[in-house]
């Protein structure tokens, strides 16, 4: 472990001893994606252009040991944001919203995040495509101008939002895929955009390949970053893995934030990548803890309240 | 007439296990893996799948054995009858990496 990995380490842990259920502050200033952890100091002192929140992973409905009561963890993170001073440009959620596809499952969701008040923009997680392709989910919470494979583009104060879907049709022993398709609107989608413009690319699925043994990455994802290299300023958010992760490689952060319902092992610590259990009262340190250093070493590891994109 | 009868029973009695339907197999789910992950069975074997993790998975048939479960949360079952011989792969959609083969003789 170098010495780099280890101050990054310890640093994380000091600012990760949140829980689950923390959502990650997304602010833009001089094109420059921040992030910090809510109810940091230094969320409030940001002089931002754009302020947003990632929530992920939700799992409405999940109420197995590993958190007996997801929509109770939810909601109060949801309270956290609603009281948030500025109060963010929107919310995106990056997928995962309900556990089984249940129209109970979403309402709840929806309910909830209605009640904030916050404009919140959606993409679907491989949870929420368990029924008739993903289309009961795409009907409800994909906007008026997603594609029909629920995948759409928006703008928001210079910056340009690419919200993807990677989790449709999966095939057997495979990862995320984004299909050739979506690949070739990306490449539309971006055409004639200034290389200076800071893009934000949402997504379920991690883009790159944190840990192929258990699935967790996308396919074709290196086609997609491809598309996006010539930008200055490129940070991909996703959820899926349930911890914060965090890697920087050449203009594009790629950023993983926590789950609102149960954690996850860090990548091959855990017989299996199902949620992790721990004692109620342990929850919140632990969570923080065990997020921290398992993808350091190969790559810089950006800090979550650090610069990004540098 | 009597001893004709008597016959008759035993000969249902030496056919019965014969004509019975073959035992079920049991393909768990433990940890994002399908276990057994390869089993053999006779032809009109059914194959009882159950989730046994906290997370729902699938089981989701490729190419021939085109059967799909619905989501199965924790200690859902699904059962799939196969008669016909053959070799029938299968996954989870939700974790593709999940993946697992009955053989049917």
């Amino acid at each position: 472990m170098s010495d780099e990995t280890k101050g990054l380490t310890r640093r994380r842990a000091l600012e990760c001893g949140l829980w689950a259920g923390a959502g990650v502050l997304w602010t833009v200033s001089g094109g420059v994606p921040r992030s910090a952890l809510l109810g940091t100091a230094e969320a409030a002192e940001m002089g931002a252009d754009l302020t947003f929140v990632q929530i992920s992973d939700s799992h409405i409905g999940f109420n197995k040991p590993a958190n007996p009561d997801a929509t109770a963890t939810f909601k109060s993170l949801l309270d956290r944001i609603a009281a948030m001073n500025p109060r963010p440009a929107f919310m995106l959620h990056t997928g995962d919203v309900s556990h089984l596809s249940r129209a109970s499952e979403w309402d709840t969701a929806r309910s909830l995040i209605e009640a904030t008040g916050i404009e919140t923009h959606f993409i679907p997680g491989e949870h929420d495509m368990l029924v008739d392709n993903g289309e009961p989910f795409f009907a409800s919470f994909a906007p008026q101008g997603a594609k029909p494979g629920g995948w759409y583009s928006f703008d928001q104060k210079g910056v340009h939002f690419v919200a993807l879907v990677n989790v449709a049709q999966l095939k057997p022993g495979g990862e995320g895929s984004l299909g050739a398709a979506q690949l070739a609107w990306i490449e539309n989608d971006l055409k004639g955009r200034s290389a200076s413009q800071p893009i934000v690319v949402t997504i379920h699925m991690p883009l790159w390949q944190v840990y192929p043994q258990w699935g967790w990455g996308t396919e074709d994802g290196a086609q997609a970053l491809t598309l996006l290299k010539r930008f200055g300023s490129v940070t991909v958010l996703n959820g899926h893995i349930h911890q914060l992760l965090q890697k920087v490689e050449g203009n594009v952060a790629f950023h993983t934030g926590m789950s609102t319902a149960f954690p996850q092992p860090a990548p091959g610590t855990a017989p299996s990548p199902g949620p992790m259990k721990v004692e109620p009262g342990r929850l919140r340190e632990l969570l923080g803890v065990s997020t921290v250093s398992h993808v350091a070493g190969k790559k810089r590891l950006a800090i979550i309240d650090r610069p990004l994109g540098a | 007439m009597r001893r004709l009868k008597f016959l008759l029973l035993v000969a249902a009695m030496l056919l019965t296990p014969l004509i019975a339907r073959a035992a079920d197999q049991t393909v768990t789910i433990d940890n994002f893996v399908f276990t057994p992950n390869s089993v053999t069975v006779a032809a009109g074997t059914r194959v009882v799948f159950i989730n046994r993790d906290d997370i729902p998975h699938t089981v989701v048939g490729i190419g021939a054995g085109n059967f799909k479960s619905p989501p199965l949360d924790t200690d859902d079952k699904f059962s799939v009858t196969f008669d016909k011989p053959g070799t029938y792969k299968y996954f989870c959609s939700l974790h593709p990496m999940m993946t697992g083969t009955i053989v049917v003789r």
